[in-house]
């Protein structure tokens, strides 16, 4: 063997021997595509904030408008603010406890390596790739036509009640929709739990649910909030899931029970820009709109986040 | 299946050399195997433990003492792969019989862990845990048993200033101490201990190994380790294990100075493993 001997320290320098161009510019390309995706979002929220603000008024805000709503001086949104919030709350209140149990089976109980276990996962990602208006035909065909009609049929209603579009078939289109959203950061943070702690648990005794709903939930909850947050980020600007099942052109009044139509924000801007007579005169109404859209958006995830944060602030005090 | 062996397999446990032949003892392994899918981890062991002795468990990595620790309390129930032959009695009851109620069986076999792991609760709740599972709610007696606990532990001058404030400040060997507490808050007869000092610094393990020595006096003790000194200090019996067989079980003395065995005389003084 040859004796390997160490180069003297002195007379060799710490300089590198040439410019390591591939990392000046892939660090250089990260940065470039940060900037312009900054700068798109900069550009649509700038534009959107200068033309809607001048429109934007308490009034506009808190009136019912009337039948011809492409004036903005008489005009309001009202009814789409409610609509919106109202079927973003029910689609909240639908997905997360769905969600979060099919996760639940998904990750405690189904045995891994079956084939239904598989099959499953492969139907929660494949869902999430669905486009949005098949969910919407989707809940035409089965809540409304299948659902609501036998249950009209069963209950022997005159007319159509739960048989015709309503905010509660086109909120649980929506919760269909964010389904897989939920499901996976539900997943994601009952994996993150320590085996440790399950073990702990299961060797006092406790049962798979007790550990389950005492150690494992309370510790999964953030991650559980982040996957609502994500739905309703999702489904607020979502129209077509909407367009069959529940959406109306115009209604006169707010909607007051579960199987009322409902006008929605998201909606009203696909209405303001194809059925206005006056291209120009309803485009300041239409970026107020969409302002009002962004704005209400905002606060629906900006809740979620408050929520989020509280627990996160509880459980920090524990961890 | 295990029932109509066991006369035999007695026999053949004091054959080897079963040194707590006197008396009745609380756990006894008959013929024990343990597959992991094809592979069998552990080779028909048998050996029986007294009451109220501490009882180690030597032997190199992957030899399969801490897989038959969490026999004695069924922790590999949680391992689909897992399959058993033979039997583990506990008090002249088989622990694998159909009829058997794991939860029932783990109040009585507590645990404590390699990697100390309170939940992120605070003290009191960490040990009040088990007492609420199994039924009891009632402050005033949750509050005895918390404190007692945590005396026993040795844990409670340190932390009864600050009972309600997270376990996760504790230090590691407090923490430890905090598992011990947990465990033996609902009673058990068995304390099965899966190295539990082995993260610990050299202080902290000695407090725990004084607490071990004192809780001896309540419990049955069975503890996994791979420090030997520690064995020799603690146990009063030890069980040497290798590649999944258990080579010799005897009196601690005996298997640190006059092993029957090669393997055991080579693995103690420190020539493998």
């Amino acid at each position: 063997m040859n004796e390997v001997r160490s180069p003297k320290p002195a007379g060799r320098s710490f300089h590198a021997a040439s410019f390591d161009y591939p990392s000046f510019f892939f660090s250089g390309l990260t940065g470039l595509a940060t900037l312009l995706i900054l700068a798109i979002l900069g550009v649509i929220l700038l534009n959107i904030v200068l033309n809607g603000l001048p429109g934007l008024s308490w009034r506009f805000v808190s009136t019912i408008p009337k039948k011809d709503f492409f004036d903005l001086e008489t005009t309001g949104v009202l009814p789409m603010i409610v609509g919106t919030t109202i079927r973003v709350l029910v689609m909240t209140i639908f997905v997360i406890p769905v969600g979060v149990i099919t996760a639940i089976y998904l990750t405690e109980y189904a045995p891994n390596t079956s084939l239904v276990t598989r099959l499953l996962r492969a139907a929660v990602n494949n869902l999430a790739g669905v486009p949005s208006i098949v969910f919407g035909l989707f809940g035409l065909g089965f809540f409304i036509n299948f659902i609501g009609k036998n249950l009209d049929a069963l209950l022997h209603n005159p007319g159509p009640v739960w048989g015709q579009p309503a905010v509660l078939w086109a909120s649980l289109t929506l919760a269909v929709m964010t389904l897989p959203v939920v499901i996976v950061a539900t997943e994601e943070s009952l994996k993150a739990i320590p085996t440790g702690l399950r073990e702990a648990s299961l060797a006092l005794g406790a049962t798979k649910l007790e550990t389950i709903v005492k150690i494992v939930l309370p510790q999964a909850l953030p991650g559980i909030l982040t996957g609502g947050i994500l739905a309703v980020s999702r489904a607020a600007g979502e129209v077509a899931p909407i367009l069959f099942t529940g959406v109306a052109y115009y209604m006169a009044s707010l909607p007051h029970k579960l199987t009322d139509q409902f006008m929605d924000l998201g909606y009203h801007v696909f209405v303001l820009s194809t059925q206005s007579p006056n291209i120009e005169q309803t485009r300041p109404l239409l970026y107020a709109t969409v302002l009002v859209l962004l704005g209400l958006t905002f606060a629906l995830n900006f809740v979620a986040i408050i929520i989020r944060a509280r627990v996160r602030k509880k459980l920090r005090a524990l961890n | 299946m295990a029932e109509s062996l066991l006369p035999k397999l007695t026999v053949a446990a004091t054959a080897r050399g079963d040194a707590t032949s006197s008396g009745t003892p609380l756990i006894e392994i008959n013929q024990l195997s343990l597959y992991y899918g094809a592979a069998r981890a552990l080779k028909a062991i048998s050996l029986s433990v007294q009451e109220r002795v501490v009882t180690a468990f030597i032997g190199p990595s992957g030899c399969g003492k801490s897989t038959l620790l969490r026999c004695v309390n069924r922790m590999n129930d949680l391992i689909d792969t897992v399959r058993i032959e033979g039997g583990i009695k506990i008090g002249g009851h088989d622990i694998y019989n159909a009829d058997v109620d794991v939860i029932e069986l783990r109040k009585r076999v507590g645990m404590v862990f390699q990697k100390s792991n309170p939940f992120p609760k605070s003290i009191y709740e960490n040990v009040a845990y088990g007492l609420r599972l199994h039924g009891t709610t009632k402050k005033s007696e949750v509050d005895a048993v918390v404190e007692q606990s945590l005396r026993s532990a040795a844990l409670w001058d340190e932390v009864k200033d600050r009972q309600h404030s997270s376990a996760l400040g504790l230090s590691g060997g407090q923490q430890q101490r905090l598992c011990i507490a947990r465990a033996i808050a609902i009673k058990p007869e068995i304390i099965l201990m899966d190295e539990p000092a082995s993260a610990l610094d050299p202080i902290a393990t000695a407090r725990i190994e004084d607490l071990i020595m004192e809780l001896k006096k309540d419990f049955t003790i069975i503890i996994v380790t791979h420090n030997m000194q520690q064995a020799a200090r603690m146990s009063d019996f030890t069980a040497f294990f290798y590649l999944g067989e258990l080579v010799e079980f005897d009196t601690t003395t005996k298997i640190f100075t006059n092993p029957a065995q090669k393997r055991t005389e080579d693995y103690v003084t420190g020539r493998f493993g």
